[in-house]
């Protein structure tokens, strides 16, 4: 324990842990507006677009520059994007090709650029590899101010237009209607969405940028429905996995940022995709099991079966909209199924609706009939149901 | 002979280059036209898992077993994508962004941690060590060849086999899926036989150009072929020519300027598609610019042609009909006029009659045509119904 409090008050950790927490919360809050507008692949392309400036920034800088870095980076991803809205504009190419063609060819001459690098030699090739996987502890407190700044600007944007980036996220078409300027709200978002990638680089690397963009988004999205709530939330998720991922790989010999950030990123997904409130995986099962408590299968029997006599008709097809009415709550899937499994029940469809119909077998109307304590009257030997049909 | 051919690394080098992005070029086909090549970046991307997992388990890397194991990575990646979006809780998107990176980190830690042992590193999963191919050989039929040549030339062997025995079913199920499954040819089991082929594509592949590199094979040259055909047969075969032709061309530049052989190999990819996508016959960029600039003129021809029939034979006429007044009135720039008025001359529209603009038989029929009924009128429509209409920035 002490020596934990020794580590955490040393300057250079403290550099460290600050500058990891500041790129986290900078990515969370960027990338909870490209989850919402689907464009986490947007960020995974630009990321390793990226590359490519890296090394120039480097060859101008002539050594590990952060600023020039982070300006190559920049101008390579802006350039990436921009190409990728030509090819898809002006070609019949699909999106995902567009990104893919993007991505892959960005970062091929990344690694040209790199081998020229490290050809050229120099010590400072070996820094240059940080922003493959990303080490926090090349964070220098130089660097911080520089964080610092993009981040406080990316900030100041984001209050600056929120009304109008929550409308263009949530609905762009009726943004439009109402004259807003939407393709430019849109290129301002995804250039942000750069802003988040340059400035995460040094934390996570090129290759596995996308996962601190969008975990943070994703894993926050499940806990809230409200935007603000959301994008702090996204933020502290950011800023407290790139902090312990960084306090774990600078404390342990050989172990790159980038995967333990991401590790525990993806961690905090899966736990918020399992039990946050009303939306999560556990959530979800409680509740059908609680409908399948409230509407036993004899219920749903009965229920078929009355609506079989109302109409005369042993094999009157109810439909789920019908079910759902009469019992309060449409019966879950599994229920349905397990009464299928044990024939009580059959699906069938009733032309010309295409909604799925369901019937009572002979020995559901028999099980139904035993339960309700009543004789079957749709079974009877006389027919009744024939006499409804004529 | 062949034992020389073998022998020799730049052919070696080269052979690689060709067989990983031939065996990718036919796969990439499909799913560039299919909309999957975004899971062709998940699958290269954890495969990284597989290989160190099987190394852990197996103690090798090559070997039928070992590169099967690992390409069941990438089918789980894809299993897992699916799963995670049909619970609805996040996008397709973002599934996708969730997962392969997880897997990825969790490889490259288990690489640093084993660092010591493994034969890979970090770089390795990167770029891939096409230059030392040479180095692991094995013997086939007496001749020494290099293990990733075997490998590959098999993986090449089976896609090829795939693609031409299914094709009539993947041509199918590629355009109208819906079609596909009505009549009984299973889309998804083919949709999971191209990504099972193209995971054990990537594995093989991955010693030689690096899991990231692999995405540039399996989507650039499908790309490419895409913007210069419309028939399937010809966009595969274009694509695997046109990686033949990258691999060559970069292992050339590659040695000229002592750079990364796969990054310019994959880099020549993209070069292919910058010069299709400005120059495609008709399709291009270039092509797009041309025709819009001869509507344009073409455009302005008509207008032209109207104006001047709109104020033949009125008193503005004089002011009206000439340069100035296209320049001043319509606000077109002099050059874009002036190329108008020549155009309609050169078409035998117009011609100059005392000083004036005015419509030659031909330019005038055209100008009926385009008022069309109005012009039929007595007098009335020709002035005041359709003029004011064309001329919109004409201030009046």
């Amino acid at each position: 324990m002490n020596a934990l409090i020794d580590l955490i008050s040393s300057g250079i950790v403290q550099t460290v842990l600050i500058g990891a927490a500041l790129l986290g919360a900078i990515s969370g809050m960027l990338g909870a507006f490209a989850v919402l507008r689907r464009q986490s692949l947007l960020g995974d392309a630009l990321s390793h677009a990226a590359l490519p400036g890296v090394c120039l920034g480097f060859l101008v800088a002539g050594g590990r520059d952060l600023g020039s870095v982070l300006a190559g980076a920049f101008a390579t991803g802006a350039l990436a994007a921009l190409i990728m809205m030509l090819i898809v504009r002006r070609t019949t190419l699909k999106t995902d090709a567009a990104l893919g063609i993007v991505l892959s060819v960005f970062f091929a001459v990344g690694i040209v650029l790199l081998t020229v690098i490290q050809t050229r030699g120099g010590a400072g090739s070996l820094g240059l590899m940080t922003f493959l996987f990303g080490q926090a502890a090349a964070i220098l407190r130089a660097d911080l101010w520089i964080m610092g700044g993009i981040g406080l600007a990316a900030l100041v944007l984001v209050l600056a237009f929120w009304k109008e980036f929550k409308l263009v996220s949530f609905d762009a078409d009726y943004a439009r209607a109402q004259g807003f300027p939407v393709t430019l709200l849109e290129a301002g978002l995804t250039v942000m969405v750069a802003l988040a990638i340059v400035v995460g680089l040094q934390l996570v690397g090129v290759v596995l940028m996308v996962a601190l963009l969008i975990a943070p988004a994703a894993a926050a999205r499940q806990w809230t429905n409200t935007l603000g709530t959301m994008v702090m939330l996204s933020a502290a998720i950011g800023a407290t996995s790139g902090a312990a991922g960084a306090l774990i790989s600078a404390t342990t010999r050989g172990l790159a940022t980038g995967p333990v950030v991401v590790l525990i990123v993806t961690g905090a997904v899966l736990v918020s995709i399992t039990v946050a409130p009303g939306r999560g995986l556990l959530w979800q099962a409680l509740a059908a099991r609680r409908a399948r408590a409230r509407i036993s299968d004899g219920r749903v029997l009965t229920t078929l079966h009355s609506l079989a006599e109302a109409h005369d008709d042993a094999g009157y097809p109810a439909e789920q909209g019908m079910l759902q009415t009469a019992l309060g709550a449409m019966p879950p899937a599994a229920q349905i199924n397990a009464l299928e499994r044990r024939g009580l029940i059959r699906p069938v469809t009733h032309p010309p609706e295409t909604t799925p119909h369901w019937e009572l077998t002979e020995a559901g109307h028999a099980e139904a009939a035993a339960i309700s304590g009543a004789p079957d009257r749709t079974q009877s030997p006389d027919g009744s149901q024939q006499e409804g049909k004529q | 002979m062949i034992a020389a051919f073998f022998g020799s690394i730049p052919a070696m080098v080269l052979l690689t280059g060709i067989l990983v992005g031939a065996s990718a070029a036919l796969l990439g086909s499909f799913l560039v036209l299919r909309g999957n090549a975004m899971l062709t970046d998940a699958i290269s991307h954890s495969i990284v898992f597989g290989i160190i997992t099987v190394w852990l388990i197996t103690g090798q890397i090559s070997g039928p077993v070992q590169v099967l194991g690992a390409a069941l990575t990438g089918v789980l990646t894809v299993v897992l994508t699916e799963l995670l979006a049909r619970s609805k809780l996040v996008k397709m998107d973002a599934a996708i962004g969730l997962v392969f990176p997880a897997l990825f980190a969790i490889g490259v830690i288990l690489i640093s941690i084993h660092a010591r042992n493994v034969h890979i590193d970090v770089d390795t999963v990167l770029l891939g060590e096409i230059g030392f191919v040479w180095l692991h050989t094995m013997t086939v039929f007496g001749v020494r060849v290099p293990v990733a040549v075997a490998t590959l030339g098999v993986v090449l062997a089976v896609n090829l086999a795939f693609v031409l025995v299914l094709w009539k079913e993947l041509k199918l199920a590629t355009f109208d899926p819906g079609l596909a499954a009505a009549l009984g040819f299973l889309p998804g089991v083919l949709h999971y036989a191209i990504l099972t082929l193209t995971s054990v594509t990537a594995v093989a592949a991955f010693d030689a150009v690096g899991a990231i590199l692999f995405i540039a094979f399996v989507i650039v040259p499908p790309a490419t072929a895409y913007l210069l055909t419309r028939r399937l047969w010809l966009m595969v075969a274009l694509a695997v020519a046109l990686s033949v032709a990258a691999c060559v061309t970069g292992y050339m530049l590659a040695m000229r300027w002592n750079v990364s052989i796969g990054g310019m190999m994959a880099s020549m990819t993209g070069v292919w598609f910058a010069l299709a996508l400005l120059f495609a016959p008709g399709r291009g960029l270039v092509a797009q610019a041309l025709r819009a600039r001869a509507d344009q003129l073409d455009h302005d021809c008509r207008a032209l042609v109207a104006h001047i029939y709109t104020h033949q034979d009125t008193p503005s006429m004089a002011e009206e009909n000439t340069l100035r007044a296209l320049v001043e009135h319509l606000r077109w720039p002099e050059p874009r006029a002036r190329a108008a008025i020549l155009r309609a001359h050169d078409r035998d529209l117009i011609e100059r009659r005392a000083g004036l603009l005015a419509l030659r038989p031909k330019g005038a029929a055209e100008a009926m045509a385009i008022f069309g009924q109005a012009a039929q009128g007595p007098l009335s429509g020709r002035d005041r119904t359709a003029a004011p209409s064309l001329d919109a920035s004409h201030p009046l």
